[in-house]
């Protein structure tokens, strides 16, 4: 039995963080505990089963869909370093799943947040990390399930401006796809392309040095387009600039 | 209209490759989701109206027989004749029978996207009718041999430059400068003038049938659908049976919506309510009027999953906020309905084969469920789609194949966990001196056009785990 007061937050790492960037899922640990959380992380967790729902493959989702499910009903909170992510537990499971599953979807639902809105909107975190970092001129995407399906917009930029002092210098069309699209990217590579330059031509003429988000998979696919075209603005998740983690290589940048 | 949607992909990257086109539609697709906002804030209660709206049309797409019957009661009442229509052969030919009983030789036509879907014009022109469009971007399209572009602004893809070369070849008048978009379209317009004069039959659409009064309501800018609704003395107004809604207010709400979403005006010039022929006493009018009700499949659609589709008042809204439609333009889809509600009805109206990218042409971003004044779950409706692509195997089975083994392990977390730390640990190692792979043997459509970030090292949970035995 735990008698501790702190919000328990169980931690929804997304496979993107765990397999590509674990910077992402360091740094939302880090956030949370310093929003006076206490951590864990079920070690079980796979994926949450977007990819092959996104592509209409709901009979195998469904498995996937109950693994998480038993692994994180029993939290007190479950937060996700990913609107997406977050989204699909939240609007997607109860979506896929009936009768009894359903109503422990909804009830998982109830209790599974995107990471800026549960700092904003729950633990109300307003004090910035051990080390404030002056930040050069940043711009955000706004991933489309986070914002949505999650209504996340304001909680990123009140974060950046609370925990960094730093304001957003919002790119035109900040709010339109980037492409990524889950396996959209892989499926219609082109169009994908034309989106991922428009995403970069508006975060260029803005002047920023650093593109933001929410959500891995946007910025790898942003972050992978800028590099093939030779682009220098640096990809990072938003939760590694909370949390002041601006040291190591940018996303898809080298080491160095 | 022909249909071409099993050629998406070549078609889409051809229209990438146009850059004069894809300047143009950057631009479109900037401004008319500004003008739409705007006007919805404007309005201030788009969502209760669009609420409002849903529930208005469920009720009556869930008691259709009932409204349809007294639609066609009124109607009849006010001396039109009613003609149903079960596929768009069949309206081809109930129209050109009742211009053959009038001997007609010229008909002008006013916007209707039902009649692109059967195929109308050519067929009336197979039959021996001159057959003229009066919406100026149906005209131009007409004039060039193209298919519309755009349900609400079918000649979107013609820049000025091109509009004006056509009418130089097409329209055998002297000399002129056509410099600028006026000259342009008083010339349309004195071409059109003749056609409306001389017409023996108008063909117009509905935006809505009203079964209170057996009205239908035409909602236009130019004024087009009313000279050929008033000037021939044969009216025919052709459009789909799922137009049908109770009263004249439901029919008012819909227009509010409708015209706001579709270019963000807060009103259109005309909203024009056709009653049936001229009565005694009146002094202008068509002498002899028709409604031909169409089906071809909306029934199919109202008993299936996809029955929301049929609440769509075709206002646009979803092709313009839709980056895909944006980037790629109309006549990618290859079809009469494009953008988000083309990709849903067009599959719903070939076949999933046929039509198969449609639904994958997608990445569930949801600007256009958002925007949609009937609030119809589009991203919903696709991803169903696909998922009966899947059930039916027509997804390739490499993609099935693939995802389905995804599924299996992410449901079995010691099998995943060996593979992606194994896998992850090599990756990250082959990339950290580039940070990226510019070639992946198993992602080549990813890395066709885009780097691959290798991974930061060994997984999270690999690190984490480490970190936590250190812990201890
Ligand atoms: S689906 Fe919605 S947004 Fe698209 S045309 Fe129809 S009503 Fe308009």
């Amino acid at each position: 039995m735990n008698h501790s007061t702190a919000p328990q937050v169980s931690l929804f790492v997304t496979c993107l963080a765990d397999l590509m960037r674990p910077s992402v899922a360091f740094a939302t640990i880090r956030l949370l505990e310093h929003a006076g959380c206490e951590v864990s992380v079920p070690v079980e967790q796979t994926c949450c089963g977007q990819p092959g729902y996104n592509s209409g493959e709901y009979e195998s989702t469904i498995p996937v869909a109950k693994r998480t499910i038993e692994l994180f009903e029993h939290a007190e909170y479950v937060v996700a370093p990913s609107g997406s992510c977050a989204g699909m537990i939240v609007h997607h499971y109860p979506k896929l799943l009936t009768g009894e599953w359903r109503e422990r979807a909804l009830a998982l639902a109830e209790k599974t947040w995107e990471l800026t809105s549960f700092l904003t909107d729950v633990v109300k975190l307003d004090t910035p990390p051990a080390h404030p970092t002056q930040l050069p001129p940043l711009t955000y995407h706004d991933s489309c399930a986070g914002l949505r399906e999650l209504g996340i917009k304001e909680q990123p930029r009140q974060l950046l401006k609370s925990l960094c002092g730093v304001d957003v210098t919002e790119m035109q069309q900040s709010d339109v796809c980037c492409g990524f699209g889950g396996t959209f990217c892989a499926k219609m590579p082109d169009i994908s392309a034309k989106m991922a330059d428009d995403k970069l031509r508006n975060a260029s003429a803005t002047n920023a040095a650093i593109l933001t988000g929410g959500d891995l998979g946007c910025l790898l696919n942003i972050a992978g387009r800028a590099r093939r075209e030779g682009l220098d603005i640096e990809v990072r998740h938003v939760a590694e600039i909370l949390s002041g983690d601006l040291y190591g290589p940018a996303i898809g940048e080298r080491e160095g | 209209m022909e249909q071409h949607s099993d050629q998406f992909y070549a078609l889409s990257e051809d229209a990438l490759e146009k850059t004069e086109q894809v300047k143009r539609r950057d631009m479109l697709g900037l401004f008319m989701p500004l003008l739409r906002d705007a006007a919805m804030d404007e309005l201030g209660e788009f969502e209760a109206l669009r609420q409002h709206n849903k529930r208005i049309r469920q009720h009556t797409l869930d008691n259709l027989d009932y409204y349809l019957a007294r639609f066609e009661l009124e109607a009849t009442n006010n001396g039109n004749q009613v003609h149903f229509a079960d596929t768009g052969a069949e309206l081809n030919s109930i129209v050109l029978d009742i211009c053959q009983q009038h001997s007609a030789r010229l008909v002008a036509k006013g916007k209707s996207m039902v009649t692109e879907e059967t195929g109308l014009n050519d067929y009336l022109q197979r039959g021996g009718l001159d057959v003229v469009e009066t919406d100026l971007g149906e005209y131009i399209i007409q004039l060039a041999g193209e298919t519309p572009s755009h349900i609400v602004g079918p000649a979107l893809h013609k820049s000025q430059s091109d509009i004006r070369d056509l009418f130089f070849d097409k329209h055998p008048l002297g000399e002129r400068e056509l410099e600028d978009i006026p000259a342009l379209v008083s010339e349309a317009r004195q071409m059109l003038r003749e056609t409306f004069l001389k017409a023996d039959v108008g063909i117009i659409g509905s935006n809505a049938l009203i079964a209170e009064t057996g009205y239908s309501m035409l909602v236009t800018n130019e004024g087009n659908g009313d000279l050929c609704a008033n000037l021939p003395s044969i009216l025919i107004v052709c459009t789909t049976l799922d137009r049908i809604l109770p009263r004249g207010e439901d029919a008012a709400a819909v227009q509010r919506l409708l015209v706001r979403s579709a270019t963000g005006q807060p009103q259109t010039c005309y909203t024009s309510f056709y009653s049936g022929p001229r009565r005694e006493g009146d002094t202008d009018g068509p002498l002899e009027t028709h409604f031909v009700l169409l089906d071809n499949k909306r029934s199919d659609i109202l008993a299936s999953d996809y029955k929301e589709m049929l609440q769509c008042i075709r206002c646009g809204a979803c092709l313009n906020h839709c980056p895909i439609f944006t980037s790629v333009g109309g006549h990618s889809y290859g079809a009469v309905y494009t953008g988000p509600m083309g990709s849903v009805l067009t599959p719903l109206l070939s076949s999933l084969e046929e039509a198969e990218a449609l639904p994958n042409a997608c990445t569930s971003c949801g600007r256009c469920a958002e925007v949609c004044p009937s609030d119809i779950p589009l991203p919903d409706l696709l991803r169903d789609l696909r998922h009966e692509q899947s059930q039916q195997k027509i997804t390739p089975r490499s993609w099935r194949g693939g995802l389905r083994l995804h599924a299996f392990l992410a449901a079995r977390p010691t099998l995943y966990r060996f593979f992606v730390d194994l896998g992850v640990g090599v990756m990250a190692r082959l990339g950290k001196k580039k940070g990226v792979f510019k070639r992946l043997p198993l992602a080549s459509g990813w890395t066709q056009v885009r780097d691959f970030p290798a991974p930061q090292g060994d997984t999270f949970m690999k690190q984490y785990k480490a970190r936590s035995r250190g812990d201890e």
